[in-house]
């Protein structure tokens, strides 16, 4: 006769009853497989808006005739900015350079030129905690506020629609997330009830011969936090699978596309387990009240 | 060992299980409890384990006030005392040895010491042979020896036994019974709710007759109520 340890009684359980053991942790698996789902979609949705906020930029045109050691002492200034990620100090002989090569339909217009009429300029990228409409204002402001600056432009009404489609992706996807995690939880939540119920004959019979609560709930727990681990892991096969198959049917398209890193999938792995235990402890705790 | 003090039960749904019940049983007595089904004999027993509280008066067993119980203190009762049902709620699983050791897991015993103990009480109730078997396997008489067995592993002050012989022939019963009385005469208070009046018409111990909730008749007691 071999003891038994409340983990060889939790993993006996899958021995004995391996159905509907197998379709807790399918149903729990399916439950964090529809959260994975659209975590991706979130996931690429904010890498697209992120690699679109990359191209916010502040560029502030400085007046002819700018004493370079001016130009020197604001380029320092400027890079201390705590906003500032890259600074580049262009120089109308750079700016025509450009113009001429990336403006093809101009560059009749720009050949035969006296004068270059092209002022030189500080372009300004931002930290990516920094790149919006805020932020970008707060340093414009500060950049016209040095006497030889002529005009700053930031692309303010672009800037701001970001913002708005990054605030409103925000909210849907918070509001969506936790209407899937809602779900999910209560799906897992009523699997794990019915193989508690299924146990109800074994928890009353426990209780007659004197165990404690704490006795009875062990194996139960350790058997909820197995299959959310279970679960997750199963939730994540299933997300890369699909992602997988839809990044090979969108050909070129796809290769930008991004799948979770390893901390996202130990927090699926974490949610399942917190769920499986959650789950559990309810329900054998109100089971324990009912006999 | 065990006193009903004028013990009231009333259930959540309005029924009367038990009006002013009141017996005193003292160490070492066997207790028959009688009576048509419904007449309180179950609610009796429930009050003993401490699986229902009394609505009015008070109910002691082995030192505890059982309305005074509280969540930690039931598990502590329940292992002073062996619990026999007549459909032996054995856990189907787990081998006979199993289901006797599992009584003791749940005490926290030793592991060490639970082969041992086990084989005891399982030599005592006559099934040494069948360790490994499962209850499936065994007939209604044997399955009752398994859970005589399991109440009997922590060596209970008292064995409450709810109509423990209603499911088996007269052959099985008659073994189960004789079991029952060699506990009793070990010192352990053996209370038997049972409908079999034949079983208890012969022996002569204590009977206490149920009905509508009311002790009508108990024969530990003179005319004045005092123990005989």
């Amino acid at each position: 006769m071999r003891y038994r340890t409340p983990f060889r009684e939790a993993m006996l359980t899958f021995r004995r009853t391996p159905v509907l053991s197998g379709l807790s942790v399918a149903s729990i698996g399916f439950s964090l497989f529809t959260i994975g789902l659209f975590a991706l979609v979130a996931l690429n949705f904010r890498k697209a808006l992120d690699v679109l906020a990359e191209r916010v930029e502040v560029v502030a045109f400085v007046m002819r005739g700018t004493p370079t050691e001016a130009i020197s002492q604001a380029t320092q200034d400027i890079t201390a900015f705590p906003e500032v990620l890259e600074l580049v100090y262009v120089t109308p002989e750079q700016a025509l350079g450009r113009a001429r090569r990336e403006l093809v339909e101009f560059k009749e217009a720009y050949r035969d030129l006296e004068v270059n009429p092209l002022p030189a300029s500080f372009e300004i990228r931002l930290k990516p905690d920094f790149r919006d409409a805020v932020h970008a204002q707060a340093v414009a402001e500060r950049m016209r506020g040095f006497p030889f600056v002529e005009d700053v432009r930031y692309g303010q009404d672009w800037v701001e629609r970001l913002d708005k489609i990054r605030t409103m992706a925000a909210a849907v996807g918070l509001v969506i997330g936790l209407a899937f995690a809602a779900v999910a939880i209560v799906i897992i939540g009523v699997t794990i009830r019915i193989t508690v119920l299924q146990r109800a004959r074994e928890i009353a019979i426990m209780r007659l011969v004197g165990a404690t609560n704490n006795y009875i709930r062990g194996p139960f727990l350790i058997e909820g936090a197995v299959k959310g681990v279970l679960g997750g892991i199963l939730a994540i096969l299933m997300s890369w699978l699909t992602f997988e198959a839809f990044q090979r049917s969108t050909g070129e398209a796809g290769t930008t596309l991004v799948f979770f890193g390893p901390l996202q999938m130990s927090l699926m792995v974490i949610f399942g387990t917190t769920i499986g235990l959650g789950g559990s402890l309810l329900s054998v705790g109100r089971q324990l009240r009912n006999v | 060992m065990i006193r009903f003090n004028h013990v009231g039960k009333v259930f959540t749904n309005g029924v009367v299980a038990l009006k002013d019940v009141s017996f005193h049983v003292p160490k070492g007595q066997f207790v028959f409890l009688t009576g048509h089904s419904g007449a309180g004999k179950s609610s009796i027993l429930a009050l003993i384990f401490a699986e229902q509280k009394p609505s009015e008066g008070e109910v002691r067993v082995s030192g505890y006030q059982i309305s005074k119980l509280t969540a930690k203190e039931i598990p502590r009762l329940r292992r002073r005392l062996g619990v026999v049902f007549q459909d032996f709620r054995l856990l189907e699983y787990r081998t006979v040895e199993e289901n006797v050791g599992f009584a003791l897991e749940v005490t926290g015993a030793r592991p060490e010491t639970i082969p041992n103990r086990v084989m005891r009480v399982l030599t005592q109730v006559g099934l040494a042979s069948k360790a490994r078997a499962y209850p499936r396997e065994l007939s209604g008489g044997e399955q009752q020896r398994v859970a005589i067995a399991r109440a009997l592993v922590n060596d209970p002050h008292i064995l409450v036994a709810d109509e423990p012989t209603g499911n088996l022939d007269e052959r099985a019963t008659r073994g189960v019974f004789q079991l029952l009385r060699e506990i009793n005469a070990g010192g352990t208070v053996v209370v038997m709710a049972t409908h079999n009046m034949e079983l208890v018409r012969d022996t002569g111990y204590r009977t206490i007759e149920l009905r509508g909730g009311r002790i009508v008749y108990d024969s530990g007691v003179d005319e004045n109520g005092e123990l005989r």
